[in-house]
């Protein structure tokens, strides 16, 4: 899926009715079965970039494009996570995972069917009568991915799906993500606010500046795939991490 | 969390009877309470005309029982309570949700319903036996009246306390309406709605018989009064006591309904 952004701007209501500028405006192009890491300050507008192109949030000005037309609503080539799981606590994690499959109006035995057979894959499959109260959440953001994966979208759209982790579950997730992505390579657009982590998963790296954000840098990172754990110790690696951070920092503290 | 810590050394065996005695405590008390009016009407502290002894309520109940007049009026009372919750819960999850969506619609609707609200029901009860009648009708208005309240607030909170992150999660689905009130909406509301019919059950006794007080005929609420007029009280507390049967019936028919489809809150509380 090829995706366009062009000159595409958010702004906010403030209470007292004026304007807040959230995002951009930015422009930039995503091919096909890319893995774009979006990165910037806290606030930069980062999410509303993601939930734009989800069809969450009208643009106030300018474009997001998919193969050509206007994303102005959910559409099916997309699907969105979000930092936090957004799992129902009254369903169990088969009937979570299962949920969009059961709005697209597949029937019961056939969704479930699906849903078993991917559970062994995110590592969950003694959990699949389990509610999201007794998860850890590492374990809950695997409910998020199995909820995504199911959809079998031909875009992922990540906002920021490990951040609330820590280092290690966050380090063994993303790198799952990664393994799940190659049995069905799609476009991935992610965004996170640690650099290691968007050097060691994207093939581009893309530099928001602070609110409105806009892009400040696109980094072409030409690691090798498939990305390994021990990557982050290669020159290359500390060299395009450096310069990402240098980028960043160049926006001022 | 919310746990208490196991304390070293402490006694198990007393430990045991302590919860076993927290356990049974409320069974205590209502024991208690018994012997307290066994002793009073044994030694006739107070006549027997104002407190009869329980041998003597227990013969009025069987009497009562026997000569069917307590199962007739009982199951007036409780048809009028029924239809009374049918309508007042449906009506007050309608208006509800309705106010839930459209903020706009509580601006206009508060004034007159906080309004029906504080008014005492038992001073417009009169009114609803003018407009309704005498028959049933009108206690199941009036019934339908009082429990409106309870329902119509829990559910605008229940729809209103309804996660934005999962509606945007729902919206990216692509739910429709329907969906997302299917999917989303109702079951997250549904703990706060059922406890919204929990208050609503206990208050719908209330309206039939102040229904019943206001315009005479037939049920527990008629029996009390024909039976305070000819003094006889032990039978007006058997019929006192119906209706506090009847309406811990119906709370518990809710607490069971609520135990049966909230398994995910037992086992998120554990």
């Amino acid at each position: 899926m090829r995706l366009r952004l062009r000159e595409l701007a958010v702004d906010f209501r403030g209470p007292d009715g004026s304007r807040l500028p959230a995002l951009g405006p930015i422009s930039f192009e995503v091919v096909t079965e890319e893995f774009v890491c979006v990165v910037g300050p806290s606030g930069c507008g980062k999410s509303t970039l993601i939930r734009a192109l989800a069809g969450l949030q009208p643009p106030s000005s300018g474009q997001a494009l998919c193969e050509g037309e206007v994303i102005d609503r959910p559409m099916q080539p997309f699907a969105i996570m979000f930092q936090d799981a957004n799992l129902m606590p009254w369903r169990t994690v088969l009937d979570n995972i299962a949920l969009p499959l059961e709005i697209a109006g597949i029937s019961r035995a056939e969704r479930y069917e699906t849903v078993l057979n991917l559970l062994p894959q995110l590592h969950l499959e003694r959990f699949a009568l389990a509610y999201p109260a007794e998860l850890s959440g590492g374990m809950s953001q695997r409910v998020a991915l199995g909820r995504v994966i199911v959809q079998n979208p031909r875009v992922w759209l990540l906002d920021e799906p490990f951040g609330a982790l820590d280092a290690l579950t966050r380090e063994k997730l993303s790198l799952e993500l990664l393994r799940l992505r190659q049995r069905n390579v799609q476009t991935v657009i992610m965004v996170t606010h640690d650099i290691s982590e968007a050097v060691l998963l994207a093939d581009r790296v893309i530099v928001m500046s602070r609110r409105p954000g806009r892009l400040v840098a696109d980094v072409r990172v030409d690691l090798p795939r498939p990305r390994l754990p021990d990557m982050i110790f290669d020159d290359k690696f500390l060299q395009l991490a450096k310069r990402v951070r240098a980028d960043i920092e160049s926006l001022g503290a | 969390m919310g746990k208490t810590a196991i304390r070293d050394h402490e006694p198990e065996l007393w430990a045991h009877i302590g919860a076993w005695l927290r356990r049974l405590s409320p069974i205590l008390a209502v024991g208690c309470l018994l012997l307290l009016w066994q002793f009073i009407s044994e030694r006739e502290l107070i006549s027997h005309i104002l407190v009869p002894p329980p041998s003597a309520v227990y013969l009025a109940f069987v009497e009562a029982l026997g000569d069917g007049r307590l199962p007739k009026h009982a199951l007036v009372t409780l048809e009028e309570m029924l239809y009374g919750l049918l309508m007042g819960v449906g009506i007050g999850l309608a208006v509800g949700y309705a106010i839930a969506k459209l903020p706009l619609l509580e601006y206009i609707l508060a004034p007159i319903i906080v309004g029906f609200q504080s008014t005492p029901i038992v001073a417009y009860a009169p009114l609803l036996v003018i407009w309704f009648g005498s028959g049933p009708t009108s206690k199941v208005v009036t019934t339908a009246v009082i429990v409106f309240f309870p329902s119509l607030v829990n559910t605008i909170v229940g729809i209103r306390g309804v996660s934005p992150n999962l509606r945007d999660m729902m919206r990216s689905l692509k739910a429709g309406r329907w969906q997302m009130f299917r999917h989303l909406e109702a079951p997250s509301a549904l703990p706060v709605i059922l406890a919204g019919l929990k208050t609503s059950t206990t208050l719908a006794v209330i309206g039939a018989v102040v229904g019943e007080f206001v315009s005479q005929g037939s049920g527990l609420g008629y029996l009390v009064t024909s039976a305070r007029n000819l003094y006889d009280t032990p039978l007006v507390i058997v019929a006192v006591l119906t209706m506090t049967s009847i309406s811990l019936s119906l709370y518990g028919l809710v607490s069971l309904v609520e135990w049966r489809f909230l398994v995910w809150q037992r086992r998120s509380n554990l």
